[in-house]
């Protein structure tokens, strides 16, 4: 035994006794019965006027066009409040069903989107560069039963995120009748001594197993709004209510690179942001699986605290999340934006490490060793109920 | 390709006598791995030739002139000086021409990728591009990545020493691993680590501190604003003593990649990446040992390693058929080069490839491509279907292949493009004799991994076998 097999044996005791039930296929169908839905806000959210730090002097300082007047904010203390157009979202704050966490980012922030992106969904270094996506390492530490159509769904892009690589049963939908056609065109059968056309195979056969599960044509009585991001949430609460069983969606809303005229643009995604995530935790509770659902939001980056010449923001680095869910502990977690302390490119120092939420959901929600899908140890956030 | 063939059959006529022909399968295998796809007649040709016949005469072809008309603002580096000062207005219309130059760059090499007399050129360039990466995502000159493709086009063939002193000055590479940020007293490790990790060594066979040490002696190195080349900056430049894998000196950045260059291990990772781009996804040590001594010993002449691998035993063992994944540019380039696809301009297949996760003059990172599995997922796999199911189907009834909704510019123009594609299916199929077997050995690489027997017939029995898993491998 050399010293790698030695130390993932150790590795795979110690989570043995933290978690004994990791042996036993129940307990795995038990486990991933806890939904997680990832929110991507590509292009990087403005998390400054997401989350707005309305009793911080420097905000209106650096933001003098952008900035959301303080009688506007939704107030969730003394200090933070919503944007306007978040206003769907303050029922799930007022029942205590919202945690927002602030200052959530990673050490030496890459400002590019490719590059920090995959930072994110690969939860790597900042210097570090991972092939295969967060999640799928966690599932093939601690599989997904196979009787589930799939490990995970992406709805609304094409980009596998913290699904890509290895062995994932990771899917890609649009709308489940496209994916329904398209599926047609995968075979399904046959095995192969050839590694390359056995990995072929098996994505194919995925595919067809996919298809015949998530094909019954579920009828929710919630509606959704009719927006790109309405509409792929529509089809992952589709593929949730077909009862084929999936362990991860992945939902892109697309559009947040606001480098000049934030204000209007900004607006409408934050609002099609809250009415989505509230459609989908009706839908969710027209089936009953509301408490079995964590919803939480990621992004490359936040966004540069002062405004540019163009009436918009550049790439920035630390940022505010959500997470909403039947079991979530509601309330402000992180630390607020310290817009004191801007680094060397004007951007905020982060409080709370991405992976320190990706340790949540691994290990509270799900009950599995974060370290070996995060190659370290995370300090999980406390936004769960016990 | 075939009429130079003719010349070439006759000229060696009375060699073949001597050496033992490679047969039709080895010259499938031979032109499907090192130029996108063999037509039959080339196919046939290849086959009365010898493995090192064949392979000279593959490499024979290389390095000509390209014979797309480039760009015409090539020559025309315009300085983001310009934009000092300039409105916003100003300051988007410049985005958007670069944009559109961007996307006439692509169109470019794509288009030389269809047409070009040595396809094997192409894909070694491609291979080179994927090797000192950079991207227009970060670099955001077009004219740049222009220079940068033809250096390496003009070593792709030639000795990677040069390549790599002459890449690591190219103002690209500087911007893209921030040369220009890199002054003495604040060094930026950015290049000095990406040399050694993907360029030379690979990881593991230096340290941090050989990093830090060599950044100090890339100080200086630097690009000129005002006409895009490299400047050497010499105030910026750390003329401090360097120690960089055990040596020490006043290095400067020419001195620490001839350190590099003596390394075994540049040699080794060097053969192993053209290994899984042509072989095999895993290398065999031993003859990865073996070819790189001699690439070594021939002053990393990138012809004598390209030949060692194109004529050894296991580019040719059973097991190593078959055994790669087409990339987007294979399938797309090798399928309307094999099928003789006539088509306009090629925005649809640049789309294409970008879908399918190839977007070139854009690898996703400084590490490029990953290749081989990480190509196919159940998103990729499905598009890949989706475009050769609606290629053969242009010829009845032209529809958009499966790209990105084209913005309202390029609307137009890619409706037009993809009305433009044609395939001549009869003709084509007038190559093969009634009968399945050569049609199949021709378009498959293994045998068809679908067992449902089949009735089709003519280009839907076509459609059938490029739908087939076993056409996504090479």
């Amino acid at each position: 035994m050399d010293r790698r097999e030695f130390l993932s044996a150790g590795a795979a005791a110690a989570v043995a006794a933290c978690f004994p039930q990791a042996a036993n296929a129940a307990a795995a169908a038990a486990r991933y019965d806890n939904l997680l839905i990832l929110v991507e806000l590509k292009g990087g959210n403005d998390g400054l006027n997401t989350v707005v730090p309305f009793a911080d002097a420097d905000y209106y300082r650096l933001r003098p066009r952008l900035a959301i007047a303080r009688d506007q904010v939704l107030q969730l203390d003394a200090s933070a409040g919503l944007h306007p157009a978040l206003q769907a979202l303050m029922p799930l704050w007022q029942n205590r069903e919202l945690a927002v966490v602030q200052s959530v980012g990673y050490p030496s922030a890459n400002l590019s989107h490719f590059r920090s992106i995959e930072i994110w969904d690969t939860a790597s270094k900042s210097d570090q560069y991972l092939n295969e996506g967060w999640l799928t390492r966690a599932f093939a530490d601690a599989p997904v039963p196979r009787s589930f159509a799939a490990d995970g769904i992406v709805v609304g892009s094409n980009e596998m995120g913290p699904l890509a690589g290895g062995g994932t049963r990771a899917l890609a939908l649009t709308n489940t009748e496209q994916f329904l056609r398209q599926a047609r065109l995968a075979g399904g059968e046959g095995v192969s001594r050839n590694a390359a056309l056995s990995h072929i195979l098996k994505v194919e056969r995925d595919v067809t197993q996919a298809a015949a599960n998530i094909g019954s044509g579920v009828a929710l009585r919630s509606e959704f709004p009719n927006n790109a991001f309405g509409n792929a949430l529509k089809t992952a609460a589709q593929v949730v209510a077909s009862k084929a069983g999936v362990a991860v969606i992945k939902v892109t809303h697309n559009g947040f690179d606001t480098h000049s005229g934030e204000q209007g643009t900004h607006q409408r995604l934050l609002k099609d942001l809250a009415e989505g995530m509230v459609a989908m935790r009706a839908a969710m509770q027209e089936i009953g699986r509301w408490d079995s659902t964590l919803m939480m939001t990621y992004s490359e980056f936040g966004r540069r605290p002062r405004e540019n010449q163009s009436g918009g923001t550049d790439h920035g680095a630390a940022n505010a999340h959500f997470v909403a869910g039947g079991q979530v502990r509601g309330g402000l977690y992180g630390l607020p934006p310290a817009l004191s302390r801007l680094d060397g490119n004007g951007n905020l120092p982060f409080a709370v490490d991405f992976r320190d939420l990706y340790a949540t959901a691994l290990g509270r929600w799900w009950g599995i060793n974060p370290q070996v899908a995060l190659n370290g140890r995370y300090t999980p956030v406390d936004f769960l109920r016990a | 390709m075939a009429k130079r063939l003719l010349v070439l059959l006759i000229a060696l006529l009375p060699v073949l006598a001597s050496g033992a022909p490679m047969g039709f399968d080895e010259a499938r295998h031979l032109l499907n791995r090192t130029s996108f796809a063999g037509n039959v007649e080339d196919i046939e040709a290849f086959g009365k030739l010898t493995r090192a016949q064949a392979v000279d005469q593959l490499l024979g072809w290389t390095g000509g002139r390209v014979a797309t008309p480039a760009p015409a603002w090539v020559n025309d580096f315009e300085s983001p000086r310009k934009l000092r000062g300039a409105s916003e207005e100003e300051r988007k219309a410049f985005q958007r021409q670069q944009f559109e130059k961007g996307a006439e760059l692509r169109r470019w090499w794509v288009t030389e990728m269809l047409t070009t007399q040595s396809p094997l050129t192409e894909k070694m360039v491609l291979f080179w591009h994927n090797h000192f990466v950079s991207s227009l995502q970060k670099v955001r000159s077009p004219v740049l990545m222009y220079r940068q493709n033809q250096l390496l086009r003009k070593h792709a063939f030639g000795y990677f020493g040069d390549m790599l002193h002459e890449v690591s000055k190219d103002p690209a590479m500087v911007v893209y691993l921030d040369g220009a940020s890199n002054r003495k007293g604040q060094p930026n490790e950015n290049f000095a680590r990406e040399v050694m990790e993907l360029f030379t060594l690979g990881e593991g066979n230096y340290g941090e501190q050989d990093i830090k040490e060599a950044a100090r002696a890339f100080t200086g190195w630097s690009i000129d604003l005002e006409s895009g080349e490299f400047l050497f900056r010499r105030p910026a430049h750390d003329d401090g003593v360097k120690t960089v894998l055990g040596r020490s000196g006043n290095f400067d950045g020419d001195a620490v990649l001839d350190i590099l260059l003596a390394q075994p291990q540049t040699a080794e990772l060097i053969v192993s990446k053209l290994w899984r781009e042509f072989v095999s996804p895993q290398p065999d040590s031993a003859e990865v040992r073996r070819i790189a001594r001699m690439f070594r010993d021939n002053r990393y002449n990138v012809k004598v390693a390209l030949r060692a691998l194109l004529t050894s035993d296991a580019f040719y063992a059973p097991q190593n058929r078959a055994a790669l994944i087409k990339s987007p540019i294979d399938l797309i380039v090798g399928t309307l080069r094999q099928f003789r696809f006539e088509t306009g301009e090629v925005t649809p297949f640049l789309l294409a490839a970008r879908q399918l996760g190839q977007d070139v003059f854009a690898p996703p990172n400084v590490k490029g491509w990953p290749g081989g599995e990480a190509w196919i997922n159940s998103a990729s796999l499905l598009s890949r279907k989706q475009f050769l199911e609606r290629l053969f189907r242009a010829q009845e009834m032209p529809q958009p292949l499966p790209a990105m909704a084209p913005n309202a510019d390029g609307g137009a123009r890619f409706a037009r493009a993809v009305m433009d594609i044609h395939f001549d299916s009869e003709r084509w199929l007038k190559q093969f004799k009634p009968g399945d077997a050569a049609l199949m050995k021709v378009v498959l690489a293994a045998e068809p991994a679908s067992t449902v027997a089949t009735a089709a017939q003519g280009v839907e029995r076509l459609r059938e076998l490029v739908l087939d898993p076993s056409y996504q491998l090479k």
